[in-house]
């Protein structure tokens, strides 16, 4: 058996275009159960998010169609919403749904797509946003790792500004 | 951190003008005229960006001597730093979340038989 302690390798987050991102992460498991663990709300509510937050699935209703609903509570008590609908979902490959995080600008489209190597799953997920603005909000100072041009200078200036 | 302040700077920050005004003004005070010239447009349309940044909260304007200077005001921006740092580290603390319970449902259904 062989077991990794901790891969704790990063998300590579790129934008392939003017209005989406790509997160891509491998997982040491097979595709049904990543698979589960993304739909599965006893299972989602175990890893989404970091471990300060505490989670409340409202809503989980995993089919075409079908609304979903949960919330990060901060240990100050803050809350962060985050809603939409299901659009597809094709055990175990693939889920379309879409995604609103609720104070923030912009609708995004999610894809999540699983492939399984050797017993190994990598999840690509496409997050596409409706402009570029609201995708450039979401990037605005360090998601994606390859900056461009513009971000450069903004990091720039966040350095002048300690 | 409010969110509906978060989204405005986002919009501010959005646009390639604007941040290289911010870019400049990070490095000193400066009039509407002098970050108007390196910039491939009209002077009213500088204006309107600085406005943007303005209402963003991003920059504060003064009058004198007859010239209108700009100051940057980056408080918002370092708002923005502090959630987006959060925001890449949401996504990794949980991948590494997920690994951890991958591997407890594994374990339990027998699935590392394959291994």
């Amino acid at each position: 058996m062989k077991v990794s302690q901790s891969t704790a390798k990063p998300a590579v987050i790129t934008t392939p275009n003017d209005t989406e991102i790509r997160i891509v992460r491998t997982f040491e498991a097979p595709r049904d159960l990543v698979f589960r663990a993304y739909t599965d709300a006893k299972l989602l509510s175990q890893w989404m998010g970091p471990r300060k937050y505490k989670m409340t699935i409202e809503q989980m209703d995993v089919r075409p169609g079908g609304r979903w609903h949960f919330t990060h509570i901060d240990t100050d008590g803050t809350k962060y919403g985050f809603h939409g609908e299901f659009r597809e979902i094709v055990r175990p490959e693939r889920i379309v749904q879409t995604w609103n995080f609720e104070g923030m600008p912009g609708e995004s489209l999610q894809t999540a797509l699983f492939q399984e190597h050797n017993g190994r799953t990598t999840v690509t997920s496409i997050v596409k946003f409706e402009r570029k603005e609201h995708r450039d909000g979401m990037l605005a100072s360090g998601m994606e790792s390859g900056m461009n041009e513009g971000y450069d200078r903004l990091d720039e200036l966040l350095r002048t500004m300690h | 951190m409010n969110n509906d302040n978060l989204s405005t700077t986002f919009q501010a920050v959005a646009d390639p003008t604007r941040r290289i005004i911010l870019a400049r003004l990070a490095q000193g005070e400066a009039t509407v005229q002098e970050l108007a010239r390196p910039l491939p447009m009209s002077q009213p349309a500088v204006s309107k960006h600085l406005k943007v940044l303005e209402r963003a909260g991003l920059i504060e304007r003064r009058r004198e001597a007859q010239r209108i200077w700009c100051r940057l005001q980056a408080r918002p921006l370092r708002d923005v730093a502090v959630w987006a740092t959060e925001f890449q580290q949401y996504w990794n603390e949980s991948f590494e979340r997920l690994d951890a319970l991958l591997e407890k449902e594994k374990a339990r259904s027998g699935d590392d038989k394959r291994h």
